[in-house]
């Protein structure tokens, strides 16, 4: 990283704090940038795989084996009618997919990628990534309230408990993770998993880990936890009224979110950049491959489990979604924090890490 | 001098927010109002290096009461608000009211002295990042209304629970 700082120091007579600045609005652009790329290509991915999985093809007409899909899809949804019901509240209808993907794409501030690129690195980072996450449900229950429409209206209700609900499991299965690694510092975080086996904390914190799984994907409304957008029931759910762009910005928030709790289970679980020790032992050949690399590929498997998991399980219902959140979900992480909390005490005492 | 503004600019737009929160017709603009709110009250928590309890602030109110908010509203669908002309009838007494809180927040920011500094200086803060000092004090020198505490929102929760449900047997 000695290139990247040495780009700060001050030079042509720009004082250091200009650099400062437009270094870190270069990085935001990359940032950006590279992600709504991954969001476009994430839908083309999760119907290819989808599409294999029911014995299709998926997207094959547009470009070869369908590769541009992703960009006709945005040209078409740039250029659809704008529709915009009567009876809606206009301010909180405009306002509500602005505000759920600006809080999807302001958790990237936080996520870095590889060692030592993040934008900007903050001791609480995680503690910033459960408050962005939670202000993602803004956009989906005010994008259904203003739509003043029965099925919108719905959804965006299922939406609200949903969430409140599943908040309280997604925290507390991290706070497993904070005990062990004792700091909210993501690159920490990373840093600290080398020291246990295979370089994950997943080994470790199985437990939490499935926690967080379960209610990551109910987090972000994914199948099998879509309640809001029911397309049985709700036809689509709190975006019923939205279309053309607005409705695309719910899109692009929905798989913006699903990209944030990867790489949060990647960083927190999977041992963000890093190769698992072993791996690097046997092929140590790999070492010279740069960590964004190992990053994504994570990144990939998290996103591929989600559409695995989309098209192998039916829907929930509502109450047994609301049993499993409050009756197995909590519980379970809460014996994860205990036992945790224990073993690290217990350890600290006879000397090892 | 940098200072000053950031913070003129926090207590306007708090004062600004609560004003636009009460005022509102429609309820939901209102909680809108409000959500803002919050954001700068947690940027004001920034401004005094207090970090981790501005990423609570926003978790935990932002994130979690303002969307139970939310959802009682839309269970309410208060939908009559925007028609009726006033809802309260004694205006007088709310006045009243919050005349008498006013005064109380005056007598006691009169009775306020300042004590002498403890341990945690902006220096030992900064290197020991405050999420660490707050979990310190908290567990160790303040264990016990910390627990007090707890224990008045578990009989919250069980009154709840005994709340909801319509039958115990």
């Amino acid at each position: 990283m000695s290139t990247l700082i040495a780009l700060e120091t001050a030079r042509f007579g720009i004082p250091q704090w200009l650099w400062t600045i437009g270094f870190i609005i270069v990085k935001i652009a990359v940032v950006l940038g590279g992600v709504m790329l991954h969001v476009a290509y994430a839908t083309y991915f999760e119907r290819k795989v989808i599409g294999r999985m029911q014995n299709r093809l998926g997207p094959m007409v547009v470009g070869p084996y369908g590769l541009l899909q992703p960009i006709a899809d945005g040209i078409k949804s740039f250029f659809k009618e704008d529709i915009i019901p009567t009876n809606a509240d206009k301010p909180i209808f405009f306002m509500a997919p602005v505000l759920g993907l600006m809080a999807a794409l302001s958790s990237l501030a936080v996520v870095p990628f590889f060692n030592g690129f993040v934008i900007a690195n903050i001791n609480i980072g995680l503690l910033f990534l459960f408050a962005m996450s939670s202000l993602a449900v803004y956009g989906v229950i005010l994008g259904g309230w203003a739509s003043n429409s029965k099925f919108s209206f719905l959804g965006s209700l299922r939406a609200s408990a949903q969430v409140i609900s599943y908040e309280v499991p997604l925290g507390l299965s991290l706070v497993g993770v904070m005990i062990m690694a004792g700091s909210l510092n993501i690159t920490e975080i990373v840093n600290a998993q080398s020291r246990y086996p295979g370089g994950m904390y997943i080994t470790a914190q199985w437990l939490g880990f499935f926690v967080f799984v379960v209610s990551a994907i109910a987090e972000t409304n994914r199948s099998p936890f879509d309640l809001p957008e029911a397309e049985q029931e709700l036809i689509a759910g709190f975006f019923t009224e939205y279309s053309g762009m607005r409705f695309a910005l719910f899109f692009m928030a929905e798989y913006t979110g699903m990209i944030i709790m990867s790489s949060i289970a990647v960083l927190c679980f999977l041992g963000g950049w890093t190769i698992p020790p072993f791996v690097l032992k046997i092929l140590p050949f790999l070492g010279v491959v740069p960590g964004i690399v190992w990053f994504i590929m994570k990144l990939y498997v998290c996103i591929f489990f989600y559409y695995w998991i989309r098209s192998t399980l039916p829907r929930y219902r509502y109450d047994q979604l609301m049993a499993i959140g409050w009756k197995v979900l909590i519980p379970l992480s809460l014996a994860n924090i205990v036992i945790t909390a224990v073993l690290k005490i217990l350890l600290h005492h006879t000397g090892t890490p | 001098m940098i200072n000053q503004v950031f913070f003129f600019y926090f207590a306007v737009v708090i004062v600004a927010m609560s004003l636009m929160a009460i005022t509102r017709r429609q309820v939901l603009h209102g909680v809108l109002y409000m959500l803002l709110l919050f954001f700068h009250i947690a940027g004001l928590y920034l401004f005094l290096n207090a970090e981790f309890i501005s990423a609570v602030q926003i978790i935990v109110y932002a994130g979690a009461i303002m969307v139970l908010f939310l959802f009682v509203i839309m269970l309410l669908n208060l939908r009559e608000d925007v028609r009726k002309k006033q809802f309260i009838a004694v205006w007088p007494m709310g006045l009243l009211v919050s005349v008498g809180i006013l005064m109380v927040i005056l007598m006691s920011m009169l009775t306020v002295h300042i004590g002498t500094k403890g341990v945690w200086g902006i220096a030992q803060i900064e290197r020991a990042t405050q999420t660490v000092a707050v979990g310190t004090v908290l567990y160790t020198q303040y264990l016990f209304p910390f627990e007090v505490a707890s224990l008045v929102l578990l009989v919250a929760i069980i009154g709840a629970i005994v709340l909801a449900k319509k039958r115990l047997r």
